[in-house]
């Protein structure tokens, strides 16, 4: 059993924070790989990237939307209850290294699986600039601690209710105009790494996307999350989750998304139904 | 002598009493219901007790099987099941899985004119009725010898290996990756083919022998080897199956609707996803299903989407009935249940709707040509005879490629050019001292008794090693 220890309710509670104890885990988790966790016995396997890790407590910290049955199951957990089980850490770590200028783009709860690599970077020496963005103030997330993990940051709204109005795509152009950049880092809903992966193939800069497709086991076994990138079938468990934003097939990703949309709607009604919620 | 022998082959080999077929394939329960005790002590009675028993070396364990017939004859179970234990830690098992024509019963004297005795079914009655007694008795171990040896993969080999150490006096952990015990005993083989209650009372028999499980562990990603050691393990067991599965490679093959078998049967089988909402992991519900492959965990696969509501259910196969891989007695069910068998077909693309779901296969019918480096005759395509067929479920169960994630984790285990480990045929040792191998990972997709013989040759080589040294 893997106790939680500390619980935030984040963008209105539509976003929830867990700190888990889970020593072994935290001892070697680095920015970019994730855990599956499973709320009991009769729970789903749900992969999540881990957002921050603490080796000396021996906690680690997950971030999620719920936007379905198992995650509106996780979103029941309070502090002193844990998850049945935690797997991990999986996937291969961000490759953080000194590059000179690193922007890093972040959407929806995205940004909490970029702060840890926007640390990574910062520490590593670079000049990082950061670009998140939300639908509105009250969904954004972390974004003190991504400002304080940043040399220049930018917030981005749909509504205009904070920061740039718009999307994060449109300062990201403004910022590759002005600056040399090395690397850009956008981990969000898909369509936003799409359109950020476009622009930055116009100006030629190495693009690292996270990506979190359907997955069962997490170790190689199912190919429940194979992805097309560069024309060649990749497993994000064992391959990635980080992939050259380039070379995804991000159409093709966004339907495998959706294999089980219906199953999980009426799951996530009943769900909803019997425990009174909405 | 010879008049006994006359006598013995009167009695007919007894049929398994089954679920019928028309039943069955909506069901998850077991098909065969297993022997009486008459039936039992009957076919019991056609073994002829060979001095030099050949079924004995066609048991890749080598189970001293006309020792536990005999018990069985003379109605001593509990004499029949200690048999048994002695080389086979995980009878309930075996007497399901293992492909007893091909081993014991295929070299059985009473098959050269007759029906073979029921080895598999008389092995399967023997340690049910232990089960069942709820005898808490358990094998017989050995003083404690204080070494201590890490498990890694918790499949039919690492539990082999820990039964065998366990027995004499080892300290054993187990690791799996997963969040249950049993590796391909739990998420790959069906419920109606072998009942997970089983698998489970298996391993809690070794636990009653000291047995220790973490789960959870991705051994390579959690913990390296070297760290194994660093924690006191003496030696260090890696049996963590094939991995990666294969695909077919072909256009389309990433449209909604489209598993790989391992896939399909750990959602169906592990996560329960045929008692889906009960369960929360949901599984595609296919009316028109296709398997690719022709070994057993196709016919699993298909077995699976009848039960699971499919009308029809087509297994697609690019050479002939003679090369299907599968046990005879899973080809047999599957064909009883209503699987249809399309041979000497290749697929050449998948055809989606306008939501990326599977729709269509295109196919192509195949001819046996000149035979291929493998003896066997090659497969080649006839020219213009492209067909498409409906259907909205495709499973491929094509095999299986080397799992990197444990390997790639020690640079001193040395691997093929496949990626499988490479260990001595005898003795399991890898090239890293103190660490043993077997099951897929060094042999590719094999079977469930051939990882248990290998288990069972490392488990005999680390005790060597334990007590005398490498």
């Amino acid at each position: 059993m893997f106790k939680i220890i500390r619980r935030e309710e984040m963008a209105q509670g539509t976003v929830i924070l867990n700190e888990i104890e889970a020593p072994r885990i935290a001892s070697k988790a680095k920015p970019g790989q994730f855990v599956i966790l499973k709320a009991n016995e009769t729970g789903e396997r749900i992969p999540l990237t881990i957002s921050d890790s603490d080796a000396a407590k021996g906690t680690i910290t997950i971030i999620y939307m719920v936007v379905g049955k198992s995650t509106a199951l996780f979103k029941e957990l309070q502090v002193g209850d844990a998850f049945q089980d935690v797997i991990g850490p999986l996937g291969k770590p961000t490759h953080i290294e000194k590059l000179g200028n690193v922007v890093c783009v972040g959407g929806g709860t995205g940004v909490a699986v970029l702060y840890p690599i926007t640390r990574g970077f910062k520490q590593a020496g670079n000049n990082v600039t950061s670009i998140i963005g939300a639908r509105n103030k009250d969904l954004l997330i972390l974004e003190d601690k991504m400002k304080a993990a940043s040399d220049e940051f930018h917030v981005c709204t749909d509504d205009g209710s904070y920061g740039h109005k718009g999307f994060v795509t449109e300062v990201l152009e403004d910022v590759l105009k002005n600056n040399k950049i090395s690397l850009v880092v956008a981990i969000g809903p898909v369509p936003m790494m799409k359109f950020v992966s476009k622009i930055t193939k116009n100006y030629n800069v190495k693009t690292l996307v996270s990506l979190n497709p359907i997955m069962i086991d997490g170790t190689g076994m199912c190919g429940g999350c194979r992805v097309s990138v560069g024309g060649k079938t990749q497993f994000a468990c064992v391959d990635g989750p980080e992939f050259d934003g380039h070379e995804v097939d991000y159409d093709a990703l966004m339907t495998r998304l959706s294999a089980y949309q219906e199953d999980e709607k009426k799951a996530y009604e009943d769900h909803c139904r019997m425990s009174g919620n909405k | 002598m010879a008049e006994k022998t006359a006598k013995k082959e009167k009695i007919e080999r007894q049929p398994m009493p089954e679920q019928p077929a028309e039943v069955r394939r909506r069901n998850f329960e077991e098909v065969p219901l297993g022997y009486t005790e008459e039936m039992a002590v009957m076919e019991a009675q056609r073994c002829l007790q060979c001095k030099k028993p050949a079924c004995v070396t066609g048991c890749p364990v080598g189970v001293s099987i006309p020792d536990f017939i005999k018990c069985i004859a003379e109605k001593d179970f509990k004499g029949a099941i200690r048999k048994i234990w002695e080389k086979n830690a995980l009878p309930a098992v075996c007497g399901r899985v293992c492909p007893q024509e091909m081993q014991c019963e295929g070299q059985c004297i009473v098959g050269k004119k007759d029906k073979p005795v029921a080895i598999g079914n008389l092995e399967r009655f023997v340690a049910d009725m232990a089960r069942n007694a709820g005898s808490d008795e358990v094998p017989e171990k050995a003083a404690p010898t204080g070494k201590r040896v890490a498990v890694v993969g918790s499949g039919p080999s690492g539990l082999t290996v820990a039964g065998d150490l366990l027995l004499k006096g080892h300290d054993v952990t187990l690791f799996e990756a997963f969040h249950k015990t049993g590796g391909v005993l739990i998420y790959g083989i069906p419920e109606f083919r072998l009942p997970k209650a089983i698998v489970a009372s298996e391993v809690a028999g070794l636990e009653k022998l000291g047995l220790k499980i973490e789960c959870n562990m991705v051994v390579g990603s959690i913990v390296s080897i070297d760290e194994l050691f660093e924690e006191g393990y003496d030696a260090v067991f890696i049996g963590v199956g094939a991995g990666l599965p294969r695909f077919l490679n072909i256009p389309g093959e990433d449209l909604i609707g489209i598993y790989s078998a391992n896939e399909y049967l750990t959602r169906a089988n592990l996560m329960k996803g045929y008692k889906f909402p009960e369960y929360d992991t949901p599984i595609i519900r296919g009316k028109d299903v296709i398997v690719f492959g022709a070994g057993n965990v196709s016919m699993d696969s298909a077995r699976t989407a009848m039960r699971l509501g499919a009308d029809r259910v087509r297994i697609v196969y690019r050479r002939s009935r003679e090369e299907m891989p599968a046990r005879g007695a899973e080809i047999h069910h599957a064909e009883e249940e209503g699987i249809e068998f399309h041979l000497l077909t290749a697929p050449v693309r998948f055809i989606g709707d306008e939501k990326g779901r599977l729709k269509q296969l295109e196919g192509l019918k195949m001819e046996l040509g000149e035979p291929d480096a493998s003896g066997r005759r090659r497969p080649v395509p006839i020219e213009g005879s492209e067909f498409l067929i409906d259907c909205d479920l495709a499973v491929v169960a094509v095999g299986a490629n080397a799992n990197p994630l444990l390997t790639q984790s020690d640079k001193e285990i040395t691997l093929n050019k496949w990626g499988y480990i490479v260990a001595d045929e005898e003795t399991g040792k890898t090239t890293k001292k103190g660490v043993w191998a077997g099951g897929d990972i060094v042999t590719g997709s094999a079977t469930v008794i051939l990882a248990m013989g290998a288990g069972r040759k490392a488990a005999n080589s680390i005790h060597d090693y334990l007590t005398i040294g490498w």
